[in-house]
């Protein structure tokens, strides 16, 4: 190589994944600050006192051993269905069908435990219809990826259209075969007998089972995504589908991996919900935690580690705006609006930075 | 069923379907200059929610409305400013604001739920309104109506008669050659993703003073955000297939309720649900009749050719990629 | 008009692409810029064009000194640039392409650019017509496009960046009397080339760059050898090529026909054997990239049967390709070939063909150690693959590739490549085909091809019009069959 040349070379190497997790973290701190004021300014919009609206969200959540569990039953199911959306990230998906994904578990959960009632050993039909979850939500996510690489519908349609048909079919099944004896009603199917409960911890109303799938969930993720050859060709497919013909790797293949991946965490998820959240099948069941995980892997930067933490943060502001119409007089939606204000600061931020330090590689093509 | 019932009903398909065209055709505007914003569901809620708000403190509809068209455009703003200047995803952006708006507008709409407020009067047009068949159809409404049939035509010979709509259409598909040509993208994405949202605010305010007055939680225009993303898709990119789409989607809409009738073991909610994923999976046709295959088989026949013709519009190239000028 | 660049700098962060460039462009006259890829042409004239600001420096407009920051500014003052890629809009027709950006507000004058447009063409004898979709059209006839538009603007200095690679010298000749033309009448010409005969052929000034300096500058009439000097130092290698015996059929095709590019590909029936190294050549889009994904199972024939070693294979799926030792690398290294974001080292576990589950990554480190030493590839292992250069990414392709390939199919291997690179390249290939792998390469420069290549297919409008040993023919013959007179 001409000796001018070499001196004109400048590669630029991957940082460490701990460098990249702090400088993140870094950012998200500013976000959180500008978020802090955007919010104060909106309660005062509402006409409601700021610094005692975030007073009553601390105590709300975390005031109390029994308001933790609640937040733990949130972090539960969020969590899972943020593990499962990494996957779908990292090969370029939006999921947006994942709230179908937990209707459907949660749906083909209560079939396999209104099939339990009045049995002698309820514990078969309680696992039987995890597996039935899992196995509803990635059938459901598998119908969104077959609409999308062999219909050509962009997963985002495809999902919600089968979000709308999921909520419908809940609805269709509480109001029709599902329905209470007596009068149909929008509170849901009759509740389970306690034996298909999961169980739980009297006190504070939490289920170690549930926080054990939650982690179970996490560190199975971590090493699938950076251990396994499953992991890698996913993220490789998701930096560029157009050379996958370079490794022999097929992109639709691998698509429809990621959603069943996504789909049986979502129905896990949908499960939890049903027999160790609600104990039966209710329309809202997935309680939008579906869209709030796609928030909470943004936020997280689809960091395998900083999901968990997110979403305990998510969770207890969840929790505790439930308090807020009873307190304040205002609804409950303000942690929503803090929620998607974290993430759109979280990306303004990134995007300052990028203006900031912009890298010049372009000259490499003369 | 008698003609005048029939007459009825599809005037109320043109009514119903006056806020999903004012929001399906502003969103064309911004994707056909390459903007995808994916806001639109938020946005329509949260104008709604200002339209009926300002509309009840200030007793004005039209301020209602004003105000409600800033706010979808202010929205729309955001979506571009993070897109052409922070060089972050259009998707993720547009899909953390419909989140975002939604939420903002129940919890600043509370105090404003299931209440009595100003609504758009209706307005026949004298002389054309006696016509048969046609005046009921499309001269006896009420402004916002006559609008979005206006909007049709002006988009139309805007954006394909024009030089300024030629110049909108080339960013849309390759907006580094503008840039090489003098025609500033960033301002250009700019103007009509703002124009956009000012169009989709004009249907949020329908919906909250016109079609479904009031506000709640929910309004009962949830929804039709996304079906008016699905409907730009559904036309081809183009304002009048557009328009075709959204008035196959009332008519689907007012058949639901119709049908309700019919079947009334099923609850009334899988009614009003249905509409939306029939919508959404009209986009397997579109793209069946693409397949190579299917252009194959058609291409022998002329009858054939023209109805997939009908049916093909082509994305803008450059639609929801982000560029950098140096 | 006359330009004058002083001292121009152009930094990408520690490489200076311009290192201090000072030339003189007299109105009236075509001046050459000349030097091999890489050597910092394209970023001095994007400079010049405004498309991309200069670190220091100054540009001097008829002894004004003028700071200009984008296309438009450049094109008030009367300077343009035909880009090397096209920059149009295929969907849309040849007048439309012609007026963005001459026409603003909302009065519709599509007549008036209409007759502008028909004089324009006229008068230069081009044939195009103003309601052709621009996606059909060759990438001569797009150039054609571009100098009207440019000229209705009323530029006066015309800047072309490599404008005769994938033209047909028939394309050719009508651009080079146009562009003296335009000489003749006043304007400046300026011509951007890695090509020596095309420089000697047109240009009454030629300024050399090499490393992002100038080496020199001459006046007509040159001295080839003194220009090489200045454009490479010491005089370049040229590939060698040694003989090779050929073997048993690889690849047979029989009236195959399949989807792609600007015309598809029909009626292809053609033998390849072990061994051979095969020159595609043809205008850009002939054909030859379809037949290239055709071969390498990327893309399925609508017609006609394949067979790869005696066994039908139209309609098989990639993997059995890869199975047989079939690999395709693609133009575009980094849209096509790589994955933006990861490293080298993840490349190679991407690579790895062990069966397990989990990645090896201690071998797939010591594998890319082991290959960028090899290959010399100015990189480490976590280096991000799109930090490299062209040359680089070209090595580090051919270093994922296996010694056992039984076809290797290349889409324009040195596009882009400084001389040495594109050296190494063929030396490389070569020892391919010495352990009897053929080798089927496309490539818009026919020199290359015919010093390279032991057997030509001539690619034009979709179908192969000559298939002949590089013995059997020679330069002439084969530009004629390009341009489609056969």
């Amino acid at each position: 190589m001409p000796a001018e040349m070499r001196k004109r070379s400048f590669v630029i190497t991957a940082q460490s994944r701990v460098d990249i997790v702090l400088k993140y973290s870094r950012d998200l701190v500013v976000a959180l600050c500008v978020v802090m004021v955007f919010t104060t300014v909106i309660l005062l919009l509402a006409g409601a006192p700021p610094l005692a609206a975030y007073y009553h969200i601390l105590k709300g959540s975390l005031g109390s051993w029994m308001r933790f569990g609640h937040v733990i039953k949130t972090w539960v199911p969020l969590t899972l269905c943020s593990c499962g959306l990494l996957y779908t990230f990292r090969i370029g998906l939006w999921n947006i069908g994942v709230e179908g994904q937990v209707m459907m578990g949660a749906i083909f959960t209560t079939f396999v435990l209104r099939l339990g009632i009045g049995s002698q050993m309820p514990m078969i039909y309680l696992m039987g219809s995890f597996c039935a979850g899992i196995a509803g939500g990635a059938v459901w996510a598998l119908l969104a990826g077959y609409l999308k690489t062999r219909g050509g519908i962009h997963e985002i349609f495809g999902g919600l259209g089968l979000n709308f048909v999921a909520q419908a079919v809940i609805l269709w099944l509480i109001f029709g075969p599902w329905k209470r004896v007596g009068i149909a009603s929008m509170s849901g199917t009759e509740l389970f007998p306690r034996e298909l409960w999961l169980p739980y911890i009297f006190h504070i109303r939490l289920s170690v089972a549930a926080l054990v799938l939650a982690i179970i969930a996490i560190i199975v993720t971590a090493l699938m995504l950076r251990y396994t050859k499953i992991g890698l060709y996913l993220k490789a497919l998701g930096s560029n589908v157009n050379a996958a013909h370079m490794f022999d790797l097929n992109p639709h293949g691998y698509m429809l991996l990621a959603m069943i991946f996504a789909g049986g965490f979502a129905g896990l998820a949908g499960s939890v919900q049903v027999s160790g959240v609600y104990h039966r099948l209710i329309p809202s069941i997935s309680s939008n935690y579906g869209y709030l995980a796609l928030l909470v892997v943004m936020l997280a930067n689809y960091s395998v580690w900083l999901s968990p933490a997110v979403a305990f943060f998510f969770a207890c502001l969840n929790v505790g705006s439930i308090q807020l119409p009873m307190v304040l007089q205002v609804d409950s939606s303000l942690s929503g609006v803090i929620q998607g204000a974290l993430v759109l600061a979280a990306l303004a931020v990134h995007g300052w930075r990028l203006r900031t330090q912009r890298v010049e590689v372009e000259w490499t093509h003369e | 069923m008698s003609e005048v019932h029939i007459t009825i009903v599809l005037a109320g398909v043109v009514a119903g379907a006056a806020p999903i065209l004012l929001a399906t055709l502003g969103e064309t505007i911004t994707e056909k200059a390459g903007l995808i914003n994916l806001s639109l569901d938020g946005t329509i809620l949260l104008s709604a929610m200002v339209a009926f708000a300002i509309a009840y403190e200030t007793g004005s509809v039209i301020m209602g409305y004003l105000c409600a068209a800033v706010v979808g455009a202010v929205i729309a703003a955001i979506v571009a400013v993070f897109s052409i200047h922070l060089r972050q995803s259009q998707v993720a952006v547009g899909f953390v604001l419909t989140l975002m708006a939604r939420d903002l507008a129940y919890f600043l709409g509370n105090s404003y739920s299931r209440i009595q407020g100003p609504h758009v009067t209706p307005e026949p047009i004298p002389l054309l309104e006696k016509i048969p068949f046609f005046g009921q159809l499309f001269f006896n409404h009420n402004i916002p109506v006559y609008l979005s049939l206006l909007l049709i035509g002006v988009c139309w010979w805007y954006m394909y008669r024009t030089p300024q709509g030629l110049n909108m259409r080339a960013v849309g598909e390759h907006p580094m050659a503008c840039f090489a040509r003098g025609v500033d993208p960033k301002k250009i994405q700019m103007l009509y993703a703002l124009c956009g949202g000012f169009f989709v605010g004009l249907a949020g305010a329908t919906f909250s003073l016109c079609t479904k007055p009031g506000w709640g939680r929910p309004q009962g225009a949830e929804g039709t955000g996304w079906i008016a993303l699905a409907l730009v898709i559904f036309g081809g990119w183009h304002p009048v297939r557009a328009a075709i789409g959204a008035y196959l989607f009332s008519f689907l809409q007012a058949m639901g309720i119709y049908l309700q009738g019919w079947f009334p073991s099923i609850p009334a909610q899988v009614f009003q649900v249905a509409p939306f994923p029939l919508m959404i999976f009209t986009l397997l046709i579109i793209n069946v009749v693409q397949r190579e295959s299917v252009i194959t088989w058609g291409e022998r026949k002329t009858w054939a050719r023209s109805l997939l013709g009908v049916f093909s519009g082509t994305m803008p190239t450059a639609l929801g990629r982000s560029y950098r000028l140096d | 008009m006359r330009i004058e660049l002083r001292d121009i700098h152009k930094h990408y962060g520690a490489v200076k692409a311009n290192n201090g460039i000072t030339l003189v462009v007299e109105p009236g006259t075509i001046h050459g810029i000349l030097g091999e890829n890489g050597a910092g042409k394209s970023t001095l004239m994007k400079v010049l064009s405004g498309y991309i600001g200069k670190t220091s420096g100054a540009i001097v407009v008829n002894d004004t000194v003028e700071d200009y920051r984008t296309p438009a500014e450049a094109s008030r003052l009367g300077v343009g640039m035909l880009y090397q890629e096209p920059l149009d809009f295929p969907p849309l027709s040849v007048l439309d392409n012609f007026v963005v950006g001459q026409a603003a507000g909302i009065k519709n004058k599509q007549a008036v650019f209409r007759e502008k447009f028909d004089t324009l063409v006229r008068h230069f004898n081009f044939s195009l017509k103003p309601d052709d979709v621009t996606r059909r059209l060759t990438v001569g006839e797009r150039q054609q496009l571009e100098i009207l538009r440019l000229l209705s603007l009323g530029i006066e200095v015309l800047i072309l960046d490599e404008p005769t690679t994938g033209i047909t010298a028939e394309q050719k000749e009508s651009l080079f009397r146009a562009l003296k033309q335009l000489a003749a009448e006043g304007k400046s010409v300026i011509l951007v080339s890695h090509k020596l005969q095309d420089a000697e052929a047109l240009c009454d000034t030629v300024t050399v760059l090499r490393g992002g300096e100038v080496t020199g500058s001459m006046k007509a009439p040159y001295d080839a050898n003194v220009l090489l000097e200045m454009m490479f130092g010491t005089p370049p290698a040229s590939p060698s090529r040694s003989a090779v015996e050929y073997g048993t059929t690889v690849l047979s095709m029989h009236n195959v026909a399949g989807p792609g590019g600007r015309t598809g590909l029909s009626n292809c029936t053609v033998t390849l054997r072990r061994g051979e190294m095969v020159g595609l050549a043809g205008l850009e889009g002939s054909g030859q990239g379809v037949f290239l994904r055709l071969a390498g199972g990327i893309t399925k024939p609508t017609a006609g049967t394949m067979e790869l070693s005696g066994r039908q294979v139209q309609g098989n799926d990639l993997h059995s390709f890869k199975k047989a030792g079939v690999v395709f690398l693609p133009t575009s290294r980094l849209e096509e070939g790589l994955m933006p974001g990861m490293t080298i080292t993840e490349h190679f576990a991407l690579r790895d063909n062990d069966t397990g589950f989990l990645v090896r990554w201690q071998e797939a480190e010591e594998t890319a150690q082991t290959k960028i030493r090899k290959f010399r590839v100015m990189g480490t292992p976590i280096s991000w693959v799109e930090s490299l250069s062209g040359g680089n990414q070209q090595r580090l392709l051919l270093s994922l590739l296996s010694k056992e390939s039984m076809l290797l199919l290349l889409e324009q291997p040195t596009r882009g490549l400084d001389v040495e690179s594109a050296n190494w390249v063929w030396w490389h290939l070569n020892k391919y085909c010495l352990r009897r792998t053929t080798v089927v390469f496309s490539s818009s420069d026919l020199e290359e091809i015919t010093t390279v290549a032991d057997r030509i297919l001539v690619f034009f409008e979709g179908r192969i019009v000559m298939d002949v040993k590089k013995e059997e023919t020679n330069v002439n013959e084969l530009s004629r069959a390009i341009a489609g007179k056969f």
